[in-house]
């Protein structure tokens, strides 16, 4: 009984790494961007950019590198609109996140009737994708060896990648004056750190992280187009910056959890629990809501872990404090 | 500096200004709230840029005065200028090292936090400003947040100091520490701009002076050549009547009483104990106490923010149990708050609306759905005329004014809000009403108050400023830890005495 529980769990982690990818893409861009003082609510429509420039991409040359190449850059474009918006015109980051996520849902799926073989849809065509990569020895540790040791290269990309921005947040000096940034743009600012460069250099490499979360989708875990293919994860992508109280590192889990809620109910259904699914698909934003109320309530907590203080608020030099 | 100018929207902050300062020494620059001191410094640190003008520092290696050009805050730091600001620019979220090393770019990517723990450690005991540089910004003291500004600063080999107006958020002991602080930096050889409105600071600390008034620079003066009178007329451009003659009329009818009031806080601490104190009408009572014993409570008692726990309190003899702010207003309570800016006034809104905000019931300002604009136009303007608030405007946001005039503001709504309804029993509680504020918008706040007083207004007066609450008080309470613990005739009264029943000490 035991061995079936554990292996019961391992493929549901299996699944939950799949689809947990692009989430971890699209929230520790999100927490770079956040961590500078900006909130972009476009990220979902940043990824489903990504998702549909990086399959075309694909597709037409025949090269993954060049698909991901172009999602990236294309993720990276968003965010600059983003940018412009709201660091140089000051305009409200609410407002301008849902206009890109908007535009971005839009044009997606404008462009995905047109960039398939001339001008005919995407849908249903079948480009090049990720493989899974096999590593020796490794893969073979019992249960989780093929969960772990078992992937294509852009999850094992997040092995180092993670690790590496929390380091570079919590540990280097660009790191702290990106923390600076976020939490007090005026002291920043008197200290030589320059402010706006710092808020565009961040957002962009947010938005160009949300493209790669999206040509995860496009290229690997849903290989294909199809209309919606983010299905909201740019927004559980947000949800989960407050869930993982903006670490890169707690981002991981939660991206594990959420990705790993929909394999749970198709395993669980399996083995006869029936616990409805509108339910499990709200556990995501249900725990987002539980974190905020804990970080928000208890203010030692908040002063640690809590939302950068400047967050969402736009910055000008020449304001009477 | 020479010939600087700077405009915001609709004022010209700085005219043509000359300002001079040698090195090595501590130059006081004094004016009124307004009057551009912290708008020049600002010029001077890169935050704001001059219409005209140019600036000359000290090049230590051909030994003679440069121009540079000073547009941005790094520009500053490059040529060894740092500011000390007044509202504290410190990352709250970090420790005091990381907020000293933000900005540097140094050579090696990843933080050598050891080696900068002992540089920092070093500098705080040659300064006499030790301090622990794993401590987070929130945990510490707002005098210790004072000295991380500095040694901030002094971490970057700034070799001018601007310190804007530093006193004001230290109590006497931490002012007088920080004096000395200041010498001893000065012996060092850094130079120090020292911004203030307090005479006192300013014959004690600094070797010359400077005085602006209205965006112009009056006086440079030697300040062991001056007085304080001197330089008061400096400021305000005509002598000063120090003392205000408080009110003589008898006191009429009880406008507050207070009968056994308890209050506790947020935390469950007893604020207030069995609190027993009366206003009349024609009546100042000042309340004095070190802040945090109760004071703050009290006023917000008295004007219905915070309910009562226990006890009872009459408006105008009428029992105000229960009741919401809304009833403690149409009973006759003005209320000019301490902290101005977050509760006085709506910063973001044009000084019209801030005018009107409590006045919005009256009939001729809002018949009912529509404000009356052409009323509300000539009531905003002849209350800005008759307060003398300096705006460019009636449609400049309040927060663009400088303190002096926001405060006119608050007390511009509160006096005339109650004052066409309620003549009779009418209360003003002033909390802090001229804290921050120059010389002449101090006098202006307390002669209207102790006007206000004289035409049948009780009032009560908080305040950390016992020569304020002497000058203008007929009785004087003193509160510690939440009671109060006498009740002093003011005209005999000394500070001294003041000074031991604040401390908790019965005379």
């Amino acid at each position: 009984m035991q061995t079936v529980d554990i292996a019961f769990w391992a493929s549901v982690l299996s699944i939950a790494m799949a689809a947990g990818t692009s989430l971890v893409y699209a929230t520790v861009g999100e927490i770079f961007a956040e961590k500078s003082g900006v909130l972009n609510l476009g990220v979902e429509g940043m990824m489903i950019m990504g998702a549909v420039s990086g399959f075309a991409a694909a597709y037409h040359s025949g090269n993954i590198l060049a698909g991901v190449v172009t999602g990236s850059m294309v993720g990276g474009l968003m965010a600059l609109i983003h940018c412009f918006v709201t660091i140089t015109l000051l305009a409200d980051q609410v407002v301008s996140g849902l206009a890109i996520t908007l535009l971005g849902g839009g044009l997606a799926s404008f462009l995905g009737q047109r960039l398939g073989v001339d001008g005919t849809p995407l849908v249903g065509l079948i480009g090049p994708r990720l493989l899974q990569i096999r590593i020796p020895y490794l893969s073979d540790i019992a249960y989780i060896g093929d969960v772990l040791f078992n992937r294509d290269i852009m999850t094992y990309s997040l092995y180092i990648v993670v690790p590496l921005v929390a380091f570079y947040i919590r540990r280097t000096r660009p790191g702290l004056f990106l923390r600076a940034v976020g939490e007090n743009p005026q002291a920043a600012d008197v200290m030589g750190v320059d402010v706006v460069k710092c808020r565009y250099f961040y957002t962009v490499i947010g938005g160009v992280f949300a493209g790669l979360g999206g040509v995860h989708l496009s290229l690997s875990y849903t290989p294909g187009w199809t209309e919606s293919i983010t299905g909201g994860r740019g927004w559980i992508a947000v949800a989960l910056v407050i869930f993982a109280t903006w670490d890169p590192i707690r981002s991981v889990v939660g991206a594990l959890l959420f990705g790993g809620v929909n394999a749970i109910q198709f395993r669980m259904q399996a083995i006869g629990t029936n616990v409805p699914a509108a339910l499990l698909n709200m556990l995501p934003y249900l725990l987002t809501i539980v974190v905020l109320v804990i970080i928000t309530y208890f203010e030692g907590l908040r002063k640690k872990v809590g939302a950068p203080d400047a967050l969402g608020l736009p910055y000008i030099r020449e304001e009477r404090v | 500096m020479e010939g600087i100018v700077k405009d915001f929207p609709g004022v010209r902050a700085l005219d043509h200004v000359d300002f001079i300062v040698n090195r090595g020494e501590i130059h006081g620059l004094l004016g009124e709230n307004g009057a551009g001191k912290t708008t020049l410094m600002s010029v001077l640190c890169g935050l704001y840029r001059a219409e005209a003008g140019n600036v000359y520092l000290h090049d230590s290696n051909s030994n003679s005065e440069k121009e540079v050009v000073i547009s941005t805050p790094r520009d500053a730091i490059v040529c060894g200028v740092g500011m000390v600001h007044q509202h504290f620019r410190l990352v709250q979220s970090q420790t005091v090292l990381e907020n000293c090393i933000l900005g540097i770019q140094g050579s090696n990517l990843v933080v050598d936090y050891n080696a900068i723990e002992n540089d920092i450690i070093e500098l705080g005991k040659k300064y006499g400003m030790e301090i622990n540089p794993e401590a987070y910004i929130w945990e510490l003291s707002v005098g210790e947040q004072q000295r991380v500004e500095i040694l901030k600063m002094l971490y970057r080999d700034a070799e001018i100091l601007i310190m804007d107006e530093p006193t004001a958020v230290l109590t006497p002991q931490e002012a007088r520490l920080l004096g000395e602080t200041m010498k001893r930096m000065a012996i060092e050889g850094k130079t120090i701009v020292f911004i203030t409105h307090k005479l006192d600071e300013v014959i004690e600390f600094t070797h010359r002076s400077t005085v602006l008034r209205d965006g112009k620079n009056v006086s440079t003066v030697e300040t062991g050549n001056t007085t304080k009178r001197e330089l008061a007329n400096f400021m305000v451009g005509r002598d000063v009547v120090f003392s205000i003659v408080r009110p003589n009329i008898s006191p009429g009818n009880y406008v507050l009483e207070m009968r056994g009031v308890s209050v506790y806080d947020s935390r469950g601490v007893q604020a207030l104990k069995d609190i027993d104190i009366d206003v009349k009408s024609g009546e100042i009572i000042g309340v004095a106490g070190v802040s945090g014993n109760g004071q703050k409570e009290l006023a917000e008692v008295a004007t219905g923010l915070v309910g009562c726990n226990n006890g009872s309190i009459y408006i105008g003899g009428q029992d105000m149990r229960g009741c919401s702010v809304d009833g403690f207003i149409k009973a006759g309570v003005s209320h000019i708050p301490g902290d101005r800016i977050g509760v006085g006034l709506a910063g973001n809104l044009p000084v019209s609306d801030n005018l009107i905000l409590k006045s919005y019931q009256i009939k001729e300002i809002c018949g009912g759905l529509l404000f009356n604009k052409r009323f509300v136009d000539e009531y905003v303007d002849r209350l800005i005329d008759e307060y003398e608030v300096v705006t460019p405007g009636r449609d400049t946001l309040a927060r663009n004014l400088s303190g002096g005039n926001q405060q006119k503001i608050v007390l511009a709504r509160e006096i005339e809000s109650t004052y066409r309804c309620y003549d009779d029993a009418r209360l003003i509680v002033a909390v802090y009403p001229t804290r921050g504020l120059d010389v002449g918008a101090t006098e202006f706040v307390r002669s209207r108050l102790v006007q206000q007083c004289s035409e049948g207004a009780g009032i009560l007066l908080v305040s950390d400023d016992l020569e304020e609450i002497v000058a203008i008080s007929s009785r004087i309470a003193v509160m510690y830890s939440g009671f109060i613990v006498d009740v002093v005739q003011a005209d005999c009264v000394t500070l001294e005495d003041l000074g031991m029943l604040m401390a908790g000490e019965s005379l």
